[in-house]
């Protein structure tokens, strides 16, 4: 692994000036993604800033309006939290299935959504690729069955995070710390194509860094059902070949409120809203599930190995949206 | 704080491994796999992949089942590691130890410690799991030999409904 020095920030701003000091400076949530990309040699910082001392990233906090999840709260922790399982019951069912038991007691949600692509020629030290700024993409007339079949440009990726896919159902907002400033915007802006920017996958600048993610608080009458299932090859510790989110508010039988995303078909979190349209103001007692989720990618492109995609994410969604109802 | 680079950056770390404390000088590249390994010489965390995957380096840190070969020493700052040495007392294996060797719950041996650790994290929390509980519990851990049925019975036979 290359040499780095590490120290942990007593607090937000510092850690702020820390990354404007310092060229070539990250900051390291719990270390399972930087850390191979460090011994791959993808990456190779000089200077890491470890969060652990600043107590306000690392706590779970609710009033009547919203929820804060600080960026260094771990994935186990978001999964098991009473709040986050009673009303936003897809973003602990997508915590829980992540990744392996000592990953999820290690791992925060500000590192989930902040991990980079797990496409093979990206993550081989000796490929350059174009999100490495090389000048080719080795999955064009390579392997490209996990790659993304919607909205890829250039670059083909696509984002491994279950925790976003999740987020964005809620109207989930990230926020982001950089020099003399604290904003928050909506999770849709965060992450971006490879067509806008092929080095990166969300909108931080060199000395930003999320802070937290804050969810909107809904009276119980108002509150969303919502599921997440994701399909994998094995059981465990695997990243989602195709992953759904789904919430819905339901009254007098009728959809009043859908959101509909999916991982592990476009480089960024796909929201479906066309899907999304479809249903709202329908009726769910003849509801035509197989016609819905056929409208789940508007305009596929898949690679002649991973058509199966399409195929997947159709099925997925259709057995999250019978299930939800079934449980009305 | 001044935080220029130096050549080869090292800080000073406090842990308790096994109940002993520590003071030790490391570089801030080490994880906490290589300061158990190689400085302490605790070899039975083993380094499998080191990518975080496989789980043959997992340990207790502050009591939780984490890969140690993920996570920088320094990271583990003031923090309680229990390794797989920590759990015989005196020469004599514990009777989850035990169960393992009884049910020959392993094979070439070397993902055993970390299947151990993970399987102490579970029975403390859950004496008495299902099939599916420890299949869950031991779902960060790999055994390339197989020998998965006979772990979960070694696992089955240490609770308390064997």
């Amino acid at each position: 692994m290359s040499t780095f020095r590490y120290y942990e920030p007593e607090s937000v701003a510092e850690v702020v000036s820390a990354l404007k000091d310092n060229v070539n400076s990250s900051v390291i949530g719990g270390g399972s993604d930087l850390l191979s990309e460090i011994k791959n040699g993808t990456t190779k910082p000089n200077v890491l800033l470890g969060l652990s001392r600043i107590d306000d990233l690392k706590r779970i906090t609710a009033t009547d309006t919203e929820v804060r999840i600080g960026s260094m709260v771990t994935i186990n922790a978001v999964s098991s939290d009473p709040v986050i399982k009673r009303d936003y019951g897809a973003l602990s069912e997508a915590s829980a299935g992540l990744a392996t038991p000592q990953i999820r007691n290690v791992g925060t949600l500000g590192g989930n959504l902040n991990q980079r692509p797990r496409c093979w020629y990206y993550r081989n030290p000796l490929i350059d690729c174009l999100k490495k700024g090389g000048t080719k993409c080795y999955a064009l007339g390579g392997h490209t069955k996990y790659l993304c079949v919607t909205e890829g440009e250039r670059c083909y990726i696509v984002h491994p995070s279950d925790t976003a896919v999740a987020l964005s159902l809620f109207s989930a907002e990230i926020e982001i710390a950089s020099a003399g400033d604290i904003r928050r915007i909506p999770i849709g802006s965060f992450f971006v194509s490879p067509s806008e920017n092929i080095l990166r996958e969300t909108i931080l600048g060199p000395d930003e860094f999320v802070t937290a993610v804050y969810l909107p608080s809904h009276a119980p009458e108002s509150r969303h059902m919502s599921k997440y299932i994701k399909a994998r090859e094995r059981q465990s510790g695997d990243f989602a070949l195709v992953s759904v989110g789904i919430s819905l508010k339901v009254s007098s039988g009728t959809i009043q409120a859908c959101n509909i995303c999916f991982g592990g078909i476009a480089p960024t979190p796909y929201r479906s809203i066309q899907m999304e349209k479809y249903l709202v103001n329908r009726s769910v007692e003849n509801l035509d599930v197989s016609y819905a989720a056929g409208l789940a990618i508007s305009d596929p492109k898949p690679f002649p190995d991973n058509e199966y995609k399409v195929t997947l994410a159709t099925n997925l969604v259709k057995k999250a949206l019978s299930d939800l109802i079934c449980d009305l | 704080m001044n935080t220029s680079l130096s050549e080869y950056p090292s800080s000073s770390v406090n842990l308790i491994v096994n109940e002993q404390a520590h003071q030790l000088s490391v570089r801030d590249h080490w994880t906490l796999l290589d300061v158990l390994r190689d400085v302490l010489e605790l070899t039975g965390s083993k380094r499998g992949c080191d990518r975080g995957e496989c789980g043959s380096c997992t340990v207790l840190l502050d009591g939780v089942p984490v890969y140690s070969c993920q996570i920088l020493a320094l990271q583990s700052q003031g923090k309680t590691v229990i390794t797989i040495e920590g759990l015989s007392q005196n020469g004599v294996m514990t009777a989850l130890q035990q169960a393992f060797l009884d049910n020959d719950g392993g094979q070439c041996g070397y993902c055993t410690p970390g299947f151990v650790i993970s399987s102490l994290a579970l029975l403390r929390d859950n004496p008495n799991p299902t099939d599916k509980e420890i299949c869950d519990a031991l779902s960060g851990n790999i055994c390339r030999c197989n020998a998965y049925g006979r772990i979960i019975e070694s696992v089955r036979s240490a609770s308390g409904r064997n």
